[in-house]
């Protein structure tokens, strides 16, 4: 599975609320209708996702225009 | 399925699709879309072509010949004429009286480049066949008329003789002087005749008289007698006496009526542009050079290959695109509007698969400078708007393109700025002054301004009415959004008596104009010229470049209005290449900035770059537009009610927050001083100091991040504890979804407050359930 994300943010951040480090995760993602499962970064304990700088202004926003295209 | 594979998989599903799209005509028939796509006359052919009895395509053979590329030049020859090698040299050239050239300076010389290419080059054409027929005709001479008819049936597959009571096919084009037409020449060129499978009959005086004793022979389907042939050239004079290129006509008309008879079709249908006819092309020659005739060195042998290019380059390659020229939107798409209206209509039809062609729908301002342009009255704008309608109907207007827009508006329209009210102390109201959601955005102190010089003019009291006129929506083809604003506008009006309105932005003057019709309206500026007090010293002030909105380009007494205010100001008026009603649009316009930032970025910098003077405008939009690309510019009312800037033509324009606060400023403050109300009611968000460095800011405003997206996120990171921290920066990072974006923060706090280090939005979703 390709990894959208750089490595380090899992060493980087961890989830404020539960103190608990982030875990590469499966992730459904969905927009206009269609849905697609990624690896992002995921609280092991909350389930709560990072979506990185450069993924939201990247590749999903690549996606997004082509979905709206669609 | 992973996310990659899903993206080019997207990209190759929609190809599959788009080729087994049903066709489904949704709003522009085709019979519509023909009518529309005529209207566009860049694909008319050029004058020569037009001009030329056979239709050679003159443009492109010497845009080849230019280009040095003779054998390309030579099979464009070869395409249309027949016999390229002999009516190459002999053409008798009537296209040349029509060549546009000689409207800055001589014609080209069409028929010396031809004869330069057929002597440089003696290539044969290449000849698919059609299907063979076995239908027989004989054609009864050797002329050239006759040839060509011969040829043209040959290669639609009939079985063709050919009669000559001569020994020799061409008759009198052997009397032809030999530095002219080389007799070689001539047996090279129709010995193809007998190669491609014509039975030629030399010394056939007997079965000529056969012919003409028996004219129904029943041997052959069809029989061609062209008229007796005359000498082409009187011999001393060296004067045509035939035109060779007519002769051609001639044969090439005979052989279609040969055909259609034989095929038992129309004979006249569809044949209106057999020879000579008129272009609909315009070619503008404005800033044409006018250049004289390259020349000849030895005019016997003709111009050498060198000559030729010189020659070749005088060409204007005439075509249109007076739209195009003017219009970088028109530009940017890389064609015109008759392939546009094509591609947007080829977009409507797909069915499933990616529309490629809603880029070029929501980048077009919809200003109207090219059907003011159109020598044809081509409208962008009508196509664009049809299309749009069609799309948010059908549901398929992408969200993004319009979305930030219309929430503005709904701000505009919202208890943060709306308002409608008598003049404080008054109970009825003869005008209305609606200043228009975008001046209060970028001036707000100037709302103010006027709005105490309107009451201190004018009597029977002077209402306000602070909100958008719909435009945004407009624009965004989202009829019932726009519907509803003008329902509460006119409701609000009414409530007020129905007063005559004060419009300072020309975009709400077309709105209602348009919309608003029984409402009676006045632009601001036609209220100054009538009372504003101008002083005697101002005299002279300088130059300013005036660029006019683009919703005045139809309100001549608007443009004129301001201009005598500027010249009453003191200022002398530099008129831009492209003004008055052929001015350019903002890049605002039309929602182009929303859909097309980087368009709506090149746009305004090239209408910055069209002079070196200060700029005024007197459209906050524009204003702001124009500052935004570096240029110094004033606003009519930074002249007519100056404040305390002393330069406000460098003023910087607000970011999309600023725009909000200012207008939420605007209606606190008058609020407060002219009718003693206190509206201010913050949601609890906004009570959140914030604290971004400039260049964040800068890039929130590229992004349309709102300062209030972000106080949301870290009102709800703050409230939930949902977010994610760095240790070694100390950074939270957190994300909120107020609309149909996800909006980013990553934030720190010192003594309350909070610092922003970065914000990034993206319209997906975390799938239900999986956060």
């Amino acid at each position: 599975m390709s990894q959208y994300y750089e490595a380090s943010l899992l060493e980087e951040w961890n989830c404020a609320k539960c103190g608990a480090a982030l875990k590469p995760a499966k992730v459904d993602i969905a927009y206009m209708g269609s849905q697609f499962t990624i690896e992002l970064p995921k609280c092991e304990i909350c389930g709560l996702v990072l979506i990185p700088e450069s993924l939201a202004r990247g590749k999903m926003a690549e996606v997004e225009k082509i979905l709206e295209d669609k | 399925m992973n996310f990659f594979v899903c993206v080019c998989l997207c990209g190759s599903v929609a190809n599959k699709l788009r080729k087994t799209a049903e066709k489904e005509f949704k709003n522009m028939e085709q019979k519509e879309l023909r009518e529309t796509e005529d209207k566009c006359i860049q694909e008319q052919p050029a004058y020569c072509v037009a001009a030329c009895p056979i239709h050679v395509d003159v443009r492109t053979l010497i845009w080849q010949i230019k280009q040095g590329k003779w054998e390309d030049a030579r099979k464009t020859l070869n395409k249309t004429m027949p016999f390229a090698g002999i009516l190459g040299r002999i053409c008798d050239h009537p296209c040349e009286n029509h060549c546009k050239r000689r409207e800055a300076g001589d014609p080209v010389a069409i028929s010396a480049l031809e004869r330069c290419c057929v002597q440089k080059v003696s290539l044969l054409p290449k000849i698919s066949f059609l299907p063979s027929k076995t239908q027989k005709i004989a054609i009864l001479s050797g002329g050239l008329r006759s040839l060509t008819a011969a040829w043209d049936l040959i290669r639609k597959g009939y079985k063709i003789h050919i009669f000559t009571e001569q020994n020799r096919l061409g008759e009198s084009l052997w009397d032809l002087p030999e530095s002219l037409l080389p007799k070689e020449v001539i047996e090279k060129e129709f010995s193809v005749l007998e190669k491609l499978g014509a039975q030629i009959h030399l010394n056939a005086e007997k079965d000529m008289g056969f012919f003409k004793a028996n004219p129904g022979s029943k041997e052959f389907d069809a029989v061609y007698a062209p008229p007796e042939n005359e000498r082409f050239l009187a011999p001393l004079e060296m004067t045509w006496l035939v035109s060779p290129i007519n002769e051609a006509l001639e044969g090439r008309k005979a052989a279609v009526t040969i055909d259609r008879q034989i095929q038992k079709v129309s004979l006249t249908a569809g044949r209106e542009k057999e020879g000579p006819y008129k272009t609909r092309l315009f070619t503008s020659i404005e800033n044409i050079a006018p250049l004289p005739l390259t020349p000849m060195s030895h005019p016997e042998s003709g111009y050498t290959p060198e000559e030729a290019i010189q020659e070749a380059e005088r060409c204007l390659q005439c075509q249109c695109l007076e739209c195009v020229k003017a219009c970088l939107y028109l530009e940017h798409f890389k064609g015109y509007p008759k392939k546009y209206a094509r591609e947007i209509y080829n977009n409507e039809s797909i069915v499933m698969g990616e529309r490629k062609g809603n880029t070029l729908v929501n980048s077009c301002s919809l200003c109207g400078l090219c059907e003011v342009i159109c020598p044809n009255d081509f409208s962008m704008a009508d196509v664009c708007r049809n299309a749009r309608t069609s799309m948010v109907k059908r549901g398929k207007m992408p969200p993004s393109a319009h979305e930030f827009a219309l929430r503005d508006m709904a701000f505009s329209n919202g208890e943060k700025f709306a308002l409608s009210k008598h003049e404080p102390g008054h109970e009825k109201s003869e005008y209305l002054f609606f200043p228009g959601c975008q001046l209060s955005a970028s001036s707000p102190g100037h709302v103010e301004t006027v709005y105490d010089f309107l009451r201190s003019h004018l009597k029977g009291g002077v209402g306000l009415m602070l909100r958008c006129c719909g435009a945004p929506a407009d624009w965004a083809a989202r009829e019932e959004i726009f519907q509803a604003g003008l329902e509460t506008l006119e409701a609000q009006w009414e409530a007020l008596g129905r007063p005559k309105m004060i419009l300072v932005c020309s975009t709400c003057y077309s709105i209602f104009k348009r919309s608003l019709s029984h409402i009676n309206i006045i632009s601001l500026w036609e209220i100054l010229e009538k009372y504003y007090a101008f002083s005697l010293s101002d005299a002279d002030k300088g130059c300013l470049a005036l660029h006019d909105p683009c919703t005045t380009r139809h309100e001549p007494q608007i443009r004129e209005t301001v201009r005598s205010l500027l010249k009453n100001a003191g200022y002398k008026i530099e008129e831009l290449k492209y003004s008055g009603e052929q001015t350019t649009c903002c890049g605002y316009g039309g929602l182009m900035s929303n859909a097309n930032p980087a368009l709506a970025k090149a746009v305004i910098q090239r209408r910055a770059e069209e002079s070196e003077s200060d700029f005024v405008a007197y459209c906050a939009m524009c204003r702001d537009a124009l500052s935004s690309a570096g240029k110094r510019t004033l606003h009519l009312l930074d002249i007519l009610f100056p404040s305390d800037d002393a330069d406000p033509a460098s003023q910087k324009p607000p970011t999309y927050s600023q725009r909000h606060e200012n207008r939420a400023r605007l209606k606190e403050h008058l609020c407060q001083i002219l009718w003693k109300e206190n509206v201010s009611d913050m949601a609890d968000h906004e009570d959140l100091m914030l604290n971004i460095a400039p260049e964040v800011e800068k890039q929130m405003d590229e992004r349309r991040i709102l300062k209030s997206d972000i106080q949301k996120v870290i009102r709800y990171a703050e409230e939930s504890g949902n977010r994610f921290y760095n240790s070694k920066t100390g950074h939270w990072l957190a994300a909120y979804q107020p609309v149909n974006v996800t909006y980013w923060a990553e934030y720190s706090v010192s003594d309350s407050v909070f610092v922003i280090h970065n914000a990034y939005c993206h319209r997906m979703t975390i799938a239900e359930g999986k956060r």
